[in-house]
């Protein structure tokens, strides 16, 4: 697979009318990401100010399940990270690093400073995602500490915006960016060149550097290099600065990025067993029947909460990974592979990102469903001063689809499998004979089949 | 050599199909316990119930007796669709017929601090076969899975 390969079952949506217009044109993204920077900051403020009753509280139920249930259950799946594109945090830092709202108007303020060479990559999002979900008991409940966090993120992304170019705070800081980075492989949509050769003739590179239309890419990337969705914030930059049309939006197959033998890397691999092992912990923890584990998660700073983390961190950056390492190597001695077995490793790791996806999607129907009915008196009452703005503020907590719940949870959690274990042996036939890919697939599937069991346990168990 | 691959991949989907089916639909056995009067009781504290894990057999005329040792809790069962509140002193009772085999989960319906989204137990009526069934299927969608790809 090389970049100019013809890109085979894709449909340009810009061919579409009213498409390329809504897109170029500042002023729909525009409005949206102010729509959402406006929840945002309301967020905060009702966390840090609002009804400390974190059921009723807007910040919590608007954030951990309006904003949750849209982003795993529709946003990611299917928009990759279309997320990110209308993301109200590294908004405001953008504005002061551009001195503009909408297009290049003069000179912003900042020291423009690149990214060090040695943290480009996304260890450092392997780490914040970490942390959060520490502390994630305690920051889903409490609406302080959930505005405290929210605050956090938006001070964090100014000073990011102030201090380096471009969005270093999405490329390289957000815990929410690094995973939608990683499922977003999975989105039937992609943003990218038409022809190659075109960039390749176009010396000025105006998709990099920007001009009178638009920025350089805020991600850092050069759209004629995009090979994955993992580094475009389909911000739709490039769409504005290309000079010859040659920015296509394309629908395409789900999953299609999983099986690019390209742009693999470690710090990736390991964020596919944070994201797995974080489902699984979480399934625990949250939606289990185990309340010494619930109360030892919810104590911060406790023996018990400490004992809590080790065990965390222990089975996301150890338990799982070194159970999948096993599974590598006892594939290498069935199919006799003599690849390295860290690339082999890096390599395979690629095939969890469809189960990871789906176990976050079934933790999420779940959770997300259970606790909607919360949504109505929140956004009736959003302070928590016994207004009662939609008719709404005593309605009734009501679980939603309580009787299909664990059907739902097993389809999704079997697709997930299925199309985990297809992977692993697309993976491992890009190297090997198809005797031996299915020899090396083998123990790599049992992986995901125990995981999967286990999941299923928690879930509908 | 083609044709006789296709149809060797035919035939490989078709065992998988007839596979997927009988685990799905196939029969499982069933618990023969004769019905019987169940008196359980729950106490509710701290985020968590005890006991946590209910089991009863298909058929069982079951009371659940709902006891709060701190503050007000409530018990909403998933499936059933019903639900008790019970103040600290003053327990409540929900009693029906476990006429609906699987597992269910119950919950707390009343905010009754910050860990209350998470309070939760289950509900035994016999046999879980959607787990065992989910779990087989798992099984044969992780060997379908490598199957199906066509290096």
């Amino acid at each position: 697979m090389t970049l100019t390969s013809p890109r085979t079952r894709r449909f340009d949506l810009t061919r579409l009318p009213l498409v390329k217009p809504l897109l170029r044109s500042r002023w729909p993204q525009f409005l949206v990401t102010v729509i959402a920077l406006s929840g945002f900051l309301f967020a905060i403020i009702t966390g840090l100010a609002g009804t400390p009753v974190g059921s009723r509280n807007f910040g919590i139920v608007f954030v951990w399940i309006a904003w949750w249930a849209l982003l795993m259950l529709i946003a990611v799946p299917l928009l990759g990270r279309g997320w990110c594109s209308i993301c109200p945090i590294p908004v405001p830092g953008e504005w002061l690093q551009r001195g503009a709202v909408l297009k290049p108007n003069g000179r912003g303020w900042g020291l423009a400073r690149r990214w060090p060479r040695r943290l480009r990559n996304i260890w450092l999002q392997n780490a914040s995602f970490a942390l959060v979900a520490l502390f994630s008991a305690v920051v889903l409940t409490q609406p302080a500490a959930t505005g405290i966090v929210l605050a956090a993120f938006l001070f964090i992304a100014v000073g990011a915006s102030l201090i380096f170019e471009r969005r270093a705070f999405c490329r390289y800081l957000c815990p929410v960016g690094g995973f939608i980075g990683l499922y977003s492989q999975i989105a039937p949509i992609e943003v990218r060149v038409k022809d190659i050769s075109i960039c390749a003739a176009h010396t000025e590179k105006t998709c990099y550097i920007g001009d009178a239309e638009g920025y350089g890419c805020p991600w850092q990337s050069f759209p004629g290099g995009l090979a994955k969705n993992t580094y475009c914030g389909a911000c739709m930059e490039c769409l504005r600065t290309c000079p010859h049309d040659n920015i296509a939006i394309n629908l395409r197959p789900f999953g299609d990025d999983l099986i690019k033998p390209i742009g693999r890397r470690l710090d990736e691999a390991f964020k596919a067993f944070i994201m797995l092992g974080s489902a699984v912990a979480y399934s625990a923890v949250m939606l289990g029947t185990w309340g010494d584990l619930k109360s030892a998660a919810y104590a911060v700073g406790s023996g018990e909460w400490f004992a809590y983390a080790i065990a965390f961190l222990a089975f996301i950056f150890g338990v799982l990974p070194g159970a999948f390492l096993l599974a590598i190597v006892a594939g290498q001695r069935l199919s006799g592979s003599t690849a390295k077995t860290k690339s082999t490793f890096i390599h395979m790791a690629y095939a969890l990102v469809p189960l990871g996806l789906a176990a976050w999607i079934a933790f999420s129907l779940s959770f997300v469903f259970t606790n909607l009915s919360y949504l109505w008196p929140a956004l009736s009452d959003p302070l928590g001063r016994g207004w009662n703005l939609l008719g709404a503020a005593h309605a009734q907590w009501t679980p939603y689809l309580t009787q299909a719940m664990p059907m739902l949870q097993a389809i999704v959690l079997l697709g997930g499998l299925l199309w985990s274990s297809a992977t692993a042996r697309r993976i491992a036939g890009e190297r090997l004979s198809a005797r031996a890919a299915m020899r090396q697939s083998l123990p790599v599937a049992g992986f995901c089949l125990i995981v999967t069991a286990g999941l299923l346990g928690l879930l509908i168990g | 050599m083609a044709t006789r691959t296709i149809a060797r991949q035919r035939t490989g989907w078709i065992i998988f199909a007839l596979l997927g089916l009988a685990i799905a639909f196939g029969p499982i056995p069933t618990s023969t316990a004769a019905p019987a009067d169940r008196l359980i009781r729950i106490e509710a504290g701290s985020f968590d119930y005890a006991p946590a894990e209910i089991d009863v057999n298909p058929g069982d005329r079951v009371t659940l007796e709902l006891v709060s040792t701190d503050v007000v809790h409530g018990l909403y069962l998933d499936g059933y669709e019903l639900n008790a509140t019970a103040d600290p002193g003053r327990p409540a009772r929900l009693t029906f017929v476990a006429d609906k085999p699987g597992t269910f989960r119950f919950r707390c319906s009343v905010t009754c601090g910050a860990l209350h989204p998470f309070m939760i137990g289950k509900l035994r009526v016999g046999e879980n076969d959607l787990l065992w069934r989910a779990i087989g299927l798992a099984a044969l969608a992780a060997v379908a899975g490598v199957w199906w790809v066509r290096s």
